[in-house]
């Protein structure tokens, strides 16, 4: 039954499917914004399939274990991060005391996993990517972990089932002040950690040439588009899991009502990314140390003080 | 036709490679990825990485000093890839064929590199974007 988790449902195949076509409805809307047409449906898949079929390069300078083994271990590990919130939110009993930190940590595994990945590349533009993934990293991480325990001690409980129960019998927590100001500071933690754009100085196509991913090709590199992809599934639902009441399948109007919440949010990441130029990584670390920073610890004092 | 192949046909993302071009070519070709002709509608993507390529653009003609980092381009570009060698100078070399700075046509340095290149002739002094649309889907119906 756990492997069929793993591997099915809430896991890889759903999830990257899901993530596939999220992808896809970014680049639709992307297409929209820009008064084009865009891609068809497929245009993930299509990208996806086309990817497996090419020739893995190894570069000369690469180490190559190092250099293999990092976008499997980002994919398992996103797999593994869209597991356990769809279990959570399947239902409330699935979790385990202090899940939510486990999640944490498998959420950052893939960045890490980038960092090492373009480390071992040997390549001068990779390692320029590489580093600044890593400062980006440190930068969000800090308002992010102060938003986790802000709503920790809200719901008082250490489960993201626990969390969802508390949403239930008090409403969601996006609507309080603290919450509103709390859903901003994550929302902009998870425009980050997805790579999207004012935040994608890792991997900035236009300077770096695709930055972190400069020596990838092939299988490897649609391991961390997949992996990508399913993290750009996964967040809007972990957002909406903290802060909306999470995704209730129970019933018609339950499962459209997680299905508009979630498309919201998408577009929401989408309009974002589309209306804003590249920031220069330390105009970011200094965006997320400094305002997002003082925002969610604002957000922390006020849920203290029960707003 | 196999999965790889029809995903590969839906899915083209592109490598510029500039030899040395009067920059005609390129700013038709940097027309053509504009939204008014909106290319993502066919999958094709402009990408900075040639190993993430699966097409690349070539224009201008190979002199001494661009024929090695020609060839190093296309090693690096991950198989099967095709080349696109846009305008009338890097498809049969226009008025600089037989200068004493361009010794070879670039279809003859890529063959010479891979003999089984795919390569794919779209000329015109510039060529313009209909034409390279038009070029580009021929080139596709018969991959």
């Amino acid at each position: 039954m756990q492997v069929f988790y793993y591997l099915i449902f809430p896991g890889f195949l759903f999830a990257a499917v899901a993530g596939l076509l999220t992808t896809w409805f970014d680049r639709k809307v992307t297409a929209r914004v820009h008064y084009r047409v865009g891609p068809p449906w497929f245009q993930s898949f299509a990208d996806f399939f086309k990817l497996m079929g090419k020739e893995v390069i190894l570069p000369e300078n690469a180490k190559k274990t190092g250099f293999l083994l990092a976008p499997i271990v980002a994919l398992a590990a996103s797999v593994l991060v869209a597991t356990i919130l769809g279990l959570s939110n399947w239902s409330y009993d699935n979790g385990f005391v202090g899940d939510i930190i486990v999640f944490w940590y498998f959420l950052a595994v893939p960045s890490i996993m980038i960092i090492l990945g373009a480390g071992a590349a040997g390549s001068p533009l990779s390692a320029v990517g590489s580093s600044r993934e890593m400062k980006l990293l440190l930068g969000y991480e800090v308002p992010f972990v102060i938003v986790i325990t802000m709503i920790i001690f809200k719901a008082g409980s250490l489960s993201l089932g626990g969390i969802l129960e508390y949403q239930l019998a008090h409403g969601p927590i996006l609507y309080s002040l603290s919450g509103v100001i709390a859903f901003i500071v994550a929302l902009l933690c998870v425009q980050a950690k997805l790579g999207l754009v004012p935040f994608d100085a890792p991997e900035a196509e236009t300077e770096l040439g695709g930055g972190a991913f400069y020596d990838y090709s092939g299988a490897a590199l649609a391991g961390f588009k997949l992996s990508k992809a399913i993290l750009f599934y996964s967040l809007p639902i972990f957002l909406i899991t903290l802060f909306w009441g999470g995704v209730r399948i129970d019933g018609g109007i339950g499962i459209l009502w997680a299905l508009l919440k979630y498309i919201l949010i998408v577009a929401l990441i989408t309009v974002i990314r589309n209306t804003n130029p590249r920031l220069r990584i330390d105009q970011a670390v200094k965006f997320f140390w400094g305002w997002m920073t003082i925002l969610s610890v604002i957000a922390f004092i006020l849920s203290v003080n029960g707003l | 036709m196999g999965l790889k192949t029809a995903a590969l046909k839906k899915s083209i993302w592109v490598f510029h490679v500039a030899c040395s071009p009067c920059n005609n070519c390129d700013i038709e070709i940097l027309d053509l990825l504009t939204p008014r002709f909106d290319v993502e509608r066919f999958g094709i993507t402009l990408v900075g990485s040639p190993r993430h390529a699966d097409a690349l653009l070539i224009t201008g003609v190979a002199n001494r000093h661009v024929t090695p980092r020609l060839i190093q381009t296309y090693r690096a570009t991950a198989k099967p890839c095709v080349c696109f060698l846009f305008g009338a100078c890097s498809s049969y070399g226009n008025f600089f064929r037989g200068s004493y700075n361009v010794p070879r046509r670039i279809d003859e340095i890529i063959r010479e590199e891979d003999p089984n290149a795919i390569i794919l002739y779209i000329p015109g002094c510039p060529p313009k974007p209909e034409a390279m649309i038009a070029g580009v889907v021929k080139a596709l119906s018969i991959l």
